[in-house]
């Protein structure tokens, strides 16, 4: 278990070195510009102090700002975060739709700012799919290769096995529009992977598609991605879409990176308010720094109301603090909480069944509303009824703190 | 030559206007159906003197309002009058200079608009709509004095300058609206696969505005082969079909040789062809 860096801005260190991956990879070290070292794996993309302002007569829009980001070959990489925060604009800069305003581009290597999409060794798929509707389906995925002349036995050949990749075979001969969504979608994937791109970039792609649809082709995703090894940098704003397919993750808001993480760790360790909220859903508790104990903190939430916070390094006391807690590690019970363990007083506002667990909206005695979802393991019934009064019960290891209040930032600088 | 105009411009709207299906409800009685056969016989009622009498036996002086009997001397003799020769050629010829010309250079002027935003974007855009609305009389008089302070003199190439300038605007408004509606996504993914600018031009984008392309080559064709006002003001010695036609009657003190009535009903036939063409292709592209 990685410990908790809570305070952390991650935006101002955004290779987010305690990324393993990242602190692994010795080229990272060296100066960008001094590429390839024979023997060293250099990552498949490597972005330097990207940004990217849109300079229009109501203004400067700034899309991007200071991202820098690792990704490795054959990795699946994806870019998450809510609408306008620069997902897009990241991914065309990396394909050379857009030029950066500031910073490097690296694919493998190689700075290729200033290279036309055409001469770089990236392919994407556009969230329309953009088929050309005037070709069929054979000629649309023989595009790329017919521009690189490569002789048309061989063209043939991989169009076909490509088609057998993404079950479209028997399909050659139709225009795009005599397709389902689907299925142009996977022309669309066809027609970039023909050309064996060191990196495919997906903006979006399953977008379009309705929700059995979208799971199905996510899991087809995957099993392509696995089967041509090709480094994937996928965007979406569908946390459980990036959750499910991403070897690693990046949380974007407002043009920066929040947090990069596996999926796992991006759920469970959330290192902002933000990312909290956003991946999935989350309690918030804000609360003083009471005492410190070793590592271990004591936190109030409020008049007689304390919670115990592990491994909270780096903190003093008296200072404000933010912590969240999964509403699925929270268990109800009428019994105060054993030694040991978190918890707080509240009454139940809301009893919402949902199928396989049910939900519970708790207000406490100081106000703040939590959420608790209790798996509906046995056909017992509710443990709790709307107006009880219970307790919110959790591990303290559960408890996570969020390096967000300003006040916090100030004395870390203090303390190092 | 208007049928080819009607169908380039429905062509030109096609993408951006579908037309709604409403259903209309019937209506009985004789009235209706009167009124509209009146409609059609006094629209078609030049047309079809025009073809009659380009059959019409005589001497070939003038043509005559008596019908002398059926002959195809007319279609035999087409080119016997050298003067309307030479003014028929002239106007074909122009026409299709005027079309190339206007195709090319408002291709490219309809790609930039529809595609960029960019400074001078919005003049243009008002420049060209001035010069679809103008009367065409202010035109050939601006026409007329800007080659007179110039001091070019007149003649067939005063006129195709004339015809380019007039028809362009038509060509850039028929790629502009096709252009617009095109996925700008189409062109990128052409780039990104590894074609340059001029192999994702020639394979994605013109073949995606062909259909306004097209429609602009036959407005401006039209609009050439059946221009009188301007030309009239810019021809110097040179004739057209138009200004000749004119002239002979005004000479022979109100009468046409039979030939013009042939002639009109060959370019006539020719327009009615391209038109219901396009409408074929148009029916089996959709
Ligand atoms: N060509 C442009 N001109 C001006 N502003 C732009 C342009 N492209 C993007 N922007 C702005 O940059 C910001 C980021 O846009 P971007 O398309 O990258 O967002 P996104 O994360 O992909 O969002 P979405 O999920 O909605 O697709 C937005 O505020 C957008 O308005
Ligand atoms: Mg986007």
């Amino acid at each position: 278990m990685s410990e908790m860096t809570p305070y952390a801005d991650v935006a101002d260190s955004p290779s987010t070195a305690d990324s393993p991956s990242t602190a692994d990879d010795p080229s990272t070290a060296d100066d960008p510009s001094t590429v390839d070292h024979p023997g060293t794996a250099v990552p498949a993309i490597r972005l330097i102090g990207i940004a990217k302002r849109f300079v229009s007569r109501r203004g400067t829009v700034t899309a991007v700002e200071r991202v820098d980001l690792v990704i490795n070959e054959g990795e699946f990489f994806s870019l998450l975060g809510p609408s306008g925060c620069g997902k897009t604009t990241t991914l065309r800069m990396i394909g050379g739709f857009e030029e950066p305003t500031e910073g490097q581009i690296l694919l493998y290597g190689r700075d290729v700012v200033g290279v036309p999409p055409n001469h770089r060794d990236v392919n994407m798929v556009f969230q329309s799919y953009a088929l050309f509707p005037h070709m069929s389906v054979y000629d649309n995925v023989a595009f790329g290769l017919k521009r690189k002349s490569v002789p048309t036995a061989e063209i043939r050949q991989r169009v076909n096995e490509m088609l057998d990749l993404v079950q479209l075979d028997g399909k050659a001969d139709r225009r795009p529009r005599e397709l389902s969504g689907g299925q142009q979608q996977r022309v669309a994937l066809a027609r970039a992977l023909v050309n064996r791109p060191r990196a495919l970039l997906l903006d979006e792609p399953l977008a379009a598609l309705d929700l059995k649809l979208r799971q199905a082709m996510q899991i087809e995703l995957k099993r392509i991605q696995r089967e041509v090894g090709i480094t994937f940098v996928f965007v979406t704003h569908d946390q459980n879409e990036a959750l499910t397919m991403s070897d690693r993750l990046i949380v974007m808001n407002a043009g920066k990176i929040e947090q990069l993480a596996t999926p796992r760790d991006m759920y469970e360790r959330p290192a902002s308010r933000f990312v909290a909220g956003f991946i999935g859903t989350s309690n918030i508790l804000t609360g003083t720094v009471k005492t410190m104990d070793g590592t271990t903190a004591i936190l109030e939430t409020g008049v007689n109301e304390s919670l115990v916070v592990p491994e909270a390094t780096g903190l003093i006391a008296g200072q404000q603090l933010d912590l969240t807690v999964r509403p699925e590690k929270i268990v109800l019970s009428a019994e105060p909480p054993g030694p040991g363990l978190c918890g707080l007083r509240g009454r139940v506002m809301e009893v919402v069944y949902l199928g396989t667990s049910t939900q519970y909206a708790v207000k406490t005695a100081e106000g703040a509303d939590l959420l608790a979802f209790l798996q509906n393991a046995s056909d017992s019934s509710d443990v709790a009824a709307r107006g009880d009064d219970v307790y919110l019960t959790w591990r303290p290891e559960h408890s996570l703190c969020l390096g967000q209040t300003s006040g916090a930032q100030l004395d870390e600088e203090a303390v190092a | 030559m208007s049928a080819i105009a009607g169908l380039a411009l429905e062509e030109a709207y096609e993408n951006d206007h579908r037309p709604v299906t409403v259903h209309k409800p019937k209506r009985k009685g004789f009235l209706l159906p009167i009124w509209g056969w009146l409609v059609i016989l006094w629209l078609s009622s030049p047309i079809v003197v025009m073809i009659v009498f380009g059959f019409n036996d005589g001497t070939g002086r003038a043509t005559s309002t008596k019908w002398n009997g059926f002959t195809f001397k007319w279609y035999q003799n087409l080119f016997s009058i050298s003067d309307l020769t030479t003014a028929l050629g002239n106007s074909i010829t122009i026409a299709i200079f005027t079309t190339l010309i206007a195709v090319v250079l408002g291709t490219l002027m309809g790609v930039a608009l529809g595609r960029w935003k960019f400074r001078g974007a919005g003049s243009v855009n008002l420049l060209l709509f001035a010069n679809i609305a103008a009367p065409e009389v202010v035109l050939g008089a601006a026409l007329l004095s800007l080659f007179l302070t110039l001091n070019i003199p007149r003649g067939y190439v005063t006129i195709l300058l004339a015809h380019v300038m007039f028809s362009i605007a038509y060509v850039v408004v028929t790629v502009r609206a096709r252009m617009s509606g095109l996925d700008p996504s189409l062109e990128e993914a052409a780039r990104d696969l590894g074609a340059g600018p001029l192999v994702t031009f020639f394979r994605v984008t013109l073949p995606l505005i062909a259909p306004g392309v097209s429609a602009g080559a036959l407005l401006a064709f039209a609009m050439s082969i059946d221009d009188y006002i301007i030309t009239s003001f810019n021809n110097g010695s040179t004739q057209t079909f138009p200004l000749w036609v004119y002239g002979a009657a005004e000479r022979t003190g109100g009468s046409v040789p039979p030939q013009v009535n042939v002639m009109g009903t060959l370019i006539f036939a020719f327009g009615v062809i391209v038109a219901v063409g396009g409408a074929v292709a148009n029916r089996k592209r959709a």
